[in-house]
C-alpha cells in the first residue's frame, strides 16, 4: 500500500481514538520562568555546575584570554570557526580553519587528525551547567565541537542566564542547536561513571568577562 | 493491514506488532529471573543508586511539582490535538527539506527503513539507542535483509556482541558485569586485544576506538527521537556518550523512527521537558548532550533526512480514555527504580521492550489487552504506588493497572467478545505480514476466524462464587464459621496451616496459616455480646473505653476474648516479620531494600 494510504489510515485511526473528544487543557505554567538571583551568583552558579562535571573553568578578560588559550591548547593543531574573532587567538599559534584545499569544508577524518577547536557559545544555563552552541559563525558548525578530542569554549559573562526557559528564548530554533553539560561520559558498565567516550574527553570553559 | 473492522462504517482500531510480547508469562519468566543472582545484584544496586541521585537533583528544584504539572498538560493537549500536530508537523519538516514517512506498524516502518538504505547502496548503517527501533526489531529485520545495524551506544553494543536483550530502558547492559563485559569484548570486537583489562575507562576507550572508524566511514545513520515539535518541525536526541552527535552529524543520511506521540506542540514545550527529563532518568542537573535538529541545514549535517512516524499500536491506547495516559511516557525509566516488583524480576521478564511499570501499562495496551502473551503483565504490580509518585509527567500507573486487569478478567469472561477476538485478529495478521516481509516462515498461528473466547470459568471464579455465596447470606456464614472449631482440631498438632491445594497455594507458598482461633468472633459476640456492657461496668467502673493515658484497661475476662482473636492476627504478622527479616541466600538482607513511603530515598 502506498504512503498516502498510511498516512490516511493513521489519521483515521486517531480520529476515531478521540471520537470521545477529549479537550486539550490549558498549560499550567507556573515554574520558574526568570531568575531571582544576582548575575554574580548565577554565574559562580554556573562555574560550581561545570567543576561537579569535570569540566575545567577559568576566569578570564579580554586582555588575558590569548594567553589562557595558548596555555590550554600547547602545540595542539586547532580547528577555529570563522566566526571567532582574531584577537582571542595568542600569537604564534596558527589555526586551522574549516576549509580544506579543495576549498570544501573540512571532512570528519580530517576533523579526527586535529587535537582541539575552540568556540564561543550562544547562552549558558546556570543551574543545569549547559552551554548552547546554536550554529553561529563563531561556533561553527556541529562536527567542528565535537570530533576533535579537546574542545576549549568561551563562554561570555553576559550570556550566563540561571534558567533553562531563560536560555531557551535566546535559542534560534531554525539553526541546529547542541546543548553541552561537561565532557561526554558513560554509567554504562557497572553505573562507573567515565567521563569522555566519543565527544571531547576534555571540555575546557572559559568564562569570559 | 493489520487493522480490522468492527462493524461500524470508518471504523478501525489496530494494535501493534514487533517486540512487544511476553515470550512467556510473566510470573514464569520472573521466576527464572530470580535465579539469576548477578542479575540481581546489578539491578539492585543500579536502581538504588540511581533513585538516590534522582531523589538528590528533584529535591533541587523548588518547582517540580509545577514542572510535571505542566509536563502532564503539554502531553495530554498532544493526545487531544494529535490529528492537527502530525499534520503540522509534518509540513514543518518539509518545508525545511526533510522527508516524512508514515508506518502503521513495524513490518511498514522496516520495510521503509530497509528501502532507504537499500537506495544509498550501503550494508552498514550505525544507530543511536532508540526504544522505538527495539520495537520494531529494526536490527533483526535488517540483519534478515542483509544489512548490518551498528549499536554506538556502550550499552546497546555490549547487549548487541553479546547477543543479548536489554533489561533496562537507561542502561540496558546493567545485568552484565565488568568481567562478563571484558569478555564479551575481547572475543567479540574486533581489534580488541587480549590487553584489554576489566576497568570501565578501559573498555570505553576500546569501544571508543572501535567505533571513531565506523562514525568516520558510515554514511547512513538511524536514530529515534526524544521530542519532536509540531510547529518548527524540530526533532531532539538526548544523550550522555556523544554517539548520538556523531550519528546526527557525520553521515550523509539521517533517517529518524519516531512514535507519533512523541510530539511537542510548540518549542517552547522544550524548557520543560529538558528539566523533567534528565532529572528523572540518570539523576543529573542536565545529559551531556542534546542535539536539536531541523530538517536539512545546508553544510552542517546530513543532506537528506527521513523522519519515519511510527503508529504501530499507538492510536488503539489513544482509543482508550481510561489508559491512553500512557502514552504521556517520556521514556525517563524512572518508575523502574521505585519498582519493587522491577527490582527483583529484572527488564527481561517482562518480555517486551518495555519493561517495569510503565511496561505492565503500555505493552498489553499496544498490543490489545487480550493478545494472551500481554495478559499477565498488568498483574506485575503490587500497586504501591511508586511509579505513579516519582513519573515526571504524572501517568497515573497503577490506576491504568487496575483498568486492565478488568479489562482482562471481562475479556477471560468472553463480556468483550468483539474487541477480543478483533485484537487477536489483528496481532495475528500483523506477525503474518511482518513475518512475510522479513522473508522469514509464517509460524503456524491459528486463523483469526478460529479465536473462541474462553467460556470455561476459571478456579478463580468458582472460588468467588462459592464465598460469594456463603457470605451473602448470614445464615450461611454462620454454618461455615461452625466448622471452625473442626478445622482447629485437624491443624492444631502440626502448629498450623502450611499448604492449600489448587490456585490458594499460591498463597501458602510464601506463609503458613496458624491455627484459627477456637470460635468464630461472630459466635463469641453472639455469646458473650450481650453482656458486654455489664462486663464492661463490672470491670472498669464507669469507663466504658480503657483510656490511653495510663487508665486502667480491660481485666483478663473481657481481654481473654479479644486476645484470643488478636493474637491470631498477631501471630500471622510475626510470621510475615521472621521471614521478612530472614536473611534470603544471597545474604542481603531483604529489610535493605526498603525505603520511605515516598519513594525516595533521604538525600
Amino acid at each position: 500500500m502506498s504512503q498516502t494510504d498510511a498516512k490516511a489510515t493513521i489519521l483515521a485511526r486517531i480520529g476515531h481514538a478521540l471520537r470521545d473528544e477529549p479537550a486539550a487543557p490549558e498549560v499550567p505554567r507556573n515554574y520558574r520562568r526568570t531568575s531571582s538571583l544576582n548575575h554574580d551568583d548565577v554565574v559562580e552558579m554556573l562555574e560550581d555546575r561545570l567543576t561537579d562535571y569535570k569540566a575545567n573553568v577559568y576566569r578570564e578578560t579580554t586582555e588575558t584570554l590569548p594567553g589562557r588559550l595558548r596555555e590550554l591548547l600547547g602545540d595542539a593543531s586547532t580547528v577555529v570557526p570563522d566566526g571567532v574573532p582574531d584577537t582571542w587567538l595568542p600569537e604564534g599559534i596558527e589555526p586551522v580553519r574549516d576549509v580544506n584545499d579543495s576549498g570544501s569544508v573540512l571532512s570528519a577524518r580530517e576533523l579526527d587528525a586535529l587535537g582541539a577547536v575552540v568556540t564561543a557559545s550562544t547562552v549558558s544555563c546556570a543551574e543545569t551547567g549547559t552551554i548552547f552552541l546554536n550554529s553561529r559563525p563563531d561556533e561553527g558548525r556541529r562536527a567542528l565541537s565535537l570530533v576533535p578530542d579537546h574542545h576549549v569554549c568561551v563562554v561570555p559573562l553576559d550570556t550566563v542566564v540561571e534558567l533553562i526557559p531563560e536560555a531557551f528564548e535566546r535559542i534560534n530554533h531554525a539553526d541546529p542547536i547542541t546543548m553541552i553539560s561537561g565532557p561526554s561520559a558513560t554509567s554504562d558498565i557497572e553505573l562507573e561513571r567515565v567521563e569522555g567516550v566519543h565527544g571531547p574527553r576534555r571540555l575546557d570553559v572559559v568564562l569570559l568577562g | 493491514m493489520s487493522s480490522v473492522n468492527l462493524g461500524m462504517p470508518g471504523t478501525r482500531v489496530a494494535y501493534g506488532s514487533g517486540n512487544l510480547y511476553e515470550e512467556t508469562p510473566f510470573p514464569e519468566h520472573a521466576r527464572s529471573e530470580l535465579e539469576n543472582k548477578q542479575m540481581r545484584a546489578n539491578i539492585g544496586h543500579a536502581t538504588h543508586t540511581i533513585r538516590t541521585k534522582r531523589g538528590r537533583v528533584v529535591g533541587e528544584l523548588p518547582d517540580w511539582q509545577d514542572l510535571r504539572d505542566a509536563g502532564s498538560a503539554i502531553k495530554k493537549e498532544v493526545g487531544a490535538r494529535l490529528p492537527e500536530l502530525l499534520e503540522q508537523f509534518e509540513a514543518n519538516v518539509t518545508a525545511r527539506g526533510g522527508v516524512v514517512h508514515w508506518a502503521r506498524d513495524a513490518a511498514e516502518a522496516n520495510g521503509i527503513i530497509t528501502d532507504l538504505v537499500r537506495a544509498k547502496g550501503v550494508d552498514e548503517v550505525i544507530k543511536v539507542k532508540s526504544m522505538a527501533t527495539q520495537e520494531i526489531g529494526m536490527n533483526e529485520h535488517l540483519e534478515a535483509q542483509g544489512i548490518t545495524a551498528h549499536e554506538t551506544d556502550l550499552a546497546e553494543l555490549i547487549v548487541q556482541l553479546a547477543e543479548d536483550k536489554p533489561s533496562h530502558i537507561l542502561v540496558p547492559a546493567i545485568h552484565k558485569n565488568r568481567d562478563e563485559i571484558r569478555e564479551i569484548f575481547s572475543r567479540r570486537m574486533p581489534g580488541a586485544g587480549a590487553e584489554l583489562t576489566n576497568e570501565p575507562a578501559v573498555l570505553a576507550e576500546a569501544a571508543r576506538s572501535y567505533l571513531r572508524e565506523k562514525f568516520l566511514d558510515t554514511t547512513v545513520a538511524i536514530s529515534g527521537a526524544n521530542f519532536g515539535i509540531a510547529e518548527t518541525g524540530t526533532l531532539t536526541v538526548v544523550e550522555s556518550e556523544g554517539n548520538g552527535r556523531m550519528c546526527l552529524t557525520l553521515p550523509k543520511t539521517l533517517i529518524t523512527v519516531m512514535g507519533i506521540e512523541k510530539l511537542l506542540p510548540r518549542f517552547a514545550d522544550l524548557e520543560v521537558f529538558t528539566q523533567l527529563l534528565p532529572r528523572s532518568s540518570t539523576g543529573e542537573r542536565m545529559n551531556p548532550y542534546t542535539s536539536m535538529w531541523t530538517g536539512v541545514t545546508e553544510d552542517d549535517g546530513p543532506e537528506e533526512f527521513h523522519v519515519i512516524l511510527l503508529d504501530n499500536g499507538r492510536s488503539a491506547v489513544l482509543g482508550d480514555p481510561d489508559g491512553r495516559s500512557a502514552l504521556h511516557c517520556i521514556r525517563c525509566s524512572a518508575c523502574l527504580n521505585v519498582c519493587p516488583v522491577y527490582e527483583h524480576a529484572g527488564g527481561h521478564a517482562y518480555g517486551s521492550t518495555y519493561p517495569g511499570p510503565i511496561g505492565a501499562i503500555l505493552s498489553p495496551q499496544l498490543t490489545g489487552v487480550a493478545a494472551e502473551q500481554n495478559n499477565s503483565l498488568p498483574y506485575a504490580s503490587s500497586l504501591c504506588g511508586r511509579c505513579y509518585e516519582v513519573c515526571p509527567v504524572k501517568i497515573d500507573i497503577p490506576s491504568i493497572l487496575v483498568h486492565l486487569r478488568d479489562e482482562d478478567i471481562r475479556t477471560k469472561h468472553g463480556q468483550r467478545d468483539d474487541q477480543a477476538s478483533a485484537q487477536r485478529a489483528t496481532v495475528l495478521e500483523a506477525r503474518a505480514a511482518e513475518a512475510e516481509a522479513s522473508g522469514a516462515p509464517v509460524e503456524p498461528a491459528e486463523h483469526p476466524a478460529d479465536f473462541k473466547k474462553k467460556r470455561v470459568p476459571s478456579e478463580m471464579d468458582l472460588l468467588m462464587k462459592a464465598a460469594g455465596t456463603v457470605m451473602s447470606s448470614g445464615t450461611r456464614m454462620g454454618l461455615a464459621e461452625r466448622a471452625l472449631p473442626v478445622g482447629r482440631g485437624a491443624l492444631k498438632p502440626f502448629g498450623g496451616l502450611k499448604w492449600l491445594p489448587g490456585m490458594v497455594g499460591g498463597w501458602t507458598q510464601e506463609r503458613d496459616i496458624p491455627v484459627p482461633p477456637s470460635q468464630s468472633f461472630r459466635n463469641w459476640w453472639q455469646k458473650n455480646g450481650a453482656n458486654a456492657e455489664q462486663r464492661v461496668e463490672r470491670d472498669l467502673g464507669q469507663t466504658h473505653l480503657p483510656q490511653a493515658d495510663g487508665a486502667p484497661g480491660p481485666t483478663p475476662s473481657l481481654a481473654a476474648g479479644i486476645e484470643e482473636h488478636a493474637a491470631w492476627g498477631a501471630e500471622a504478622q510475626a510470621v510475615y516479620h521472621l521471614r521478612a527479616q530472614r536473611p534470603d541466600p544471597e545474604g542481603q538482607d531483604t529489610k535493605s531494600s526498603e525505603v520511605n513511603s515516598t519513594g525516595e530515598e533521604p538525600a
